[in-house]
């Protein structure tokens, strides 16, 4: 039995031991409640045991509390690289490069919200193109598309959608540095194209929620939070260029394995050293989509911003919290065993979060620390949480990235009734708008493990906190 | 031969084998198989026509590279294909695909229930079993 193998260590922490399998390097480490083990996938643990064996890992291979299987890394893993020793893989970030979440805060509250959130869901759900192959409603040129690639949110910003605030509340400043449009592929930039500006479909959503619950005043103080204040969370990414840009380069990568000499347990974990042109040319056409997923999103607030304002005049409030990326690989400094490092953080489904201090830490919040953006699955909470100091020694500063499937996008749509989950969220009060019923099907709350258990074990064990609690008012799902 | 393809259940994605007597017909199946995640390829009228052509090294990476062009074609074109007729040449080393592919716009398929986003190279094999061609992928939705 696989799971026999895990160790339980301490209250959340279960290990797989480095003698688990041949080849592994360091162990692995795997954040669950003994609630959330009971669900625990085997092939969840084969997978975050099989990224131990890649070179340069450093101190753990770590799966975050959603975790659950993927292919090549699971969902939920983080793993830590050696800028000089390790090694750079595509699978380990995913193909939606820089999917992520982002949570604006209005001035407005839910009293004012609620009797007008089914016109505003719907100004939401014209106003920001969804659903499958959706196409936007602008079209950038050739020219506009590389500076998308090469300077993400800041492109959108000086093209008139959000302002220079924007930028600096958002990770990496929206604009990851070391993109080069030149290493992505025409195919990625044809996919690119017609979608920017669009929240595409599967998971990602818009949401209007409202703050139900402050667990610390201090840090919500700082993040400009309130109980009954209405935010807005967007959830999207890269769209076709990001998974263009994947699909690339887990083929070149592939070839580049068997080239170094890197023995792989699963093709999907094709990776390449730091440094070889490989890396270097997929850390550029990454960090591209990156951007381009970055720009995505702050082109989406605009519009959000445009709608909220039609209906409730210009003067009200939407500023941007914080916006975080969830599937992303990037260089850090990092203390190991009493040595600052840089590493390659892979997070694929696990946000970074950052403790106070940090100078990625935006000024407004480097006192308090990062915020942490976590949404729920749809109808379900979500949460913002804070990085802390315990982060960065026990999880490279990384947490989890939302609630984690614990069903299958087919096996929901043949079992689950999207017309049924919709009237079900209504009795509950909330508004649920979608292309259509399958769209609801396949997101459906019980094919997620219960969001609070997550939250809570992150809590626990102190690699972020609890700041608040938001809950849905309103869904425009992709 | 018993069938042309089966899914196996995976979470969070959709994952096939694709079974041919010969190797343009097990390629073929796993377009269909693809296509067949998205709607029902029997609903498309076969009104459009493109020509593919790859080369690759393995059949493997052919596969994947077959199934990561249909799906570009159906973001970037915007066409939902149904039926496809595929020519596989050379030997180990040097592989060439032809193939004609014949769908619809997809605005004509407004009920497309699931999002094939990309093909992984988890799982990925192509090989010859009992005298069958199977081709397994795991593909991102």
């Amino acid at each position: 039995m696989v799971l026999d193998k895990v160790k339980k260590i301490s209250e959340d922490i279960w290990e797989i031991p480095q003698d688990y399998k041949p080849g592994m390097n360091v162990p692995g480490r795997i954040f669950l409640s003994d609630k959330l083990m009971e669900g625990l996938e085997s092939g969840a643990v084969e997978q975050t045991a099989n990224i131990a064996t890649l070179p340069g890992i450093q101190k753990y291979s770590m799966a975050m509390p959603d975790v659950h299987i993927g292919y090549g890394f699971p969902i939920g893993g983080v793993a830590a690289f050696d800028a000089d020793t390790g090694v750079i893989s595509p699978g380990g970030v995913g193909f939606d490069i820089n999917c992520g979440v982002r949570l604006l805060r209005s001035s407005l509250t839910a009293d004012q919200v609620r009797p007008r959130a089914n016109d505003l869901i719907n100004a939401l759900y014209e106003a920001v193109p969804s659903g499958l192959g959706s196409k936007s409603g602008f079209l950038v040129n050739d020219a506009q598309l590389n500076e998308v690639f090469r300077i993400g949110a800041r492109w959108a910003v000086e093209n008139g959608f959000g302002v220079k605030a924007d930028l600096e509340h958002c990770e990496e400043n929206g604009e990851m540095k070391g993109a080069d449009p030149a290493k992505v592929s025409k195919k990625a930039h044809d996919r690119g194209k017609p979608q920017l500006g669009t929240l595409g479909s599967g998971n990602h959503f818009l949401e209007i929620q409202m703050v139900e619950k402050i667990y610390d005043e201090t840090v919500a103080k700082a993040f400009g939070l309130r109980e009954g204040q209405v935010t807005v969370m967007i959830h999207c990414g890269s769209r076709g260029a990001g998974h263009q840009i994947c699909t690339d380069y887990v083929k070149v990568m592939e070839r580049a394995s068997g080239k170094y000499g890197i023995r792989l347990y699963d093709r999907q974990l094709a990776c390449a050293p730091l440094g070889s042109p490989e890396a270097q040319d997929y850390f550029a056409a990454m960090a591209a989509g990156a951007n381009y997923a970055w720009a995505n999103r702050q082109i989406i607030s605009h519009w959000v911003r445009e709608a909220f304002k039609k209906h409730y005049g210009p003067d009200i409030k939407m500023d941007l919290l914080y916006d975080v990326a969830h599937n992303v690989a990037k260089f850090e400094e990092h203390e190991v065993d009493g040595v600052m490092k840089t590493l390659c953080v892979h997070r694929k489904g696990a946000t970074r979060a950052f403790p106070p201090g940090r100078p990625e830490v935006p000024l407004a919040y480097r006192e308090v620390g990062q915020p942490v953006i976590i949404p729920g699955s749809m109808g379900s909470a979500s949460y913002v949480l804070v990085g802390t100091q315990k982060g960065m020694q026990l999880t490279f500063g990384s947490t989890c990235h939302g609630a984690g499937r614990v069903m299958s996008r087919h096996e929901a749509l043949k079992d689950i009734r999207g017309n049924e989950v919709k009237r079900e969220l209504l009795e509950r009060g909330i508004i649920v708008k979608a292309p259509k019923d399958s769209a609801i099907a396949e997101e459906a709350p019980e094919v997620y493990k219960d969001i609070d258990n997550v939250v809570d074990v992150v809590d626990r064990l102190g690699i972020s906190k609890k700041v608040a609690r938001l809950t849905p008012i309103a869904v425009a799902k992709g | 031969m018993e069938k042309d393809f089966e899914y196996l259940e995976h979470t969070a994605d959709a994952e096939f084998i694709a079974y041919g007597r010969t190797v343009d017909e097990a390629f073929e199946n796993a377009a269909l198989a693809t296509a067949g995640l998205m709607l029902d390829p029997k609903a498309v009228k076969p009104t459009v026509e493109k020509n593919v052509e790859l080369s690759g090294d393995a059949l493997d990476t052919l596969l994947y590279d077959w199934l990561s062009e249909l799906l570009y074609i159906f973001e970037v074109d915007r066409i939902v294909f149904a039926k496809f007729q595929v020519r596989v040449t050379g030997e180990n080393g040097a592989y060439s695909l032809n193939a004609i592919i014949y769908g619809e716009g997809v605005e004509k398929h407004p009920d497309i229930f699931m999002h094939v986003k990309a093909v992984t190279f988890h799982d990925l094999r192509f090989e010859k079993r009992n005298n069958i061609y199977e081709a397994q992928v795991l593909l991102d939705i």
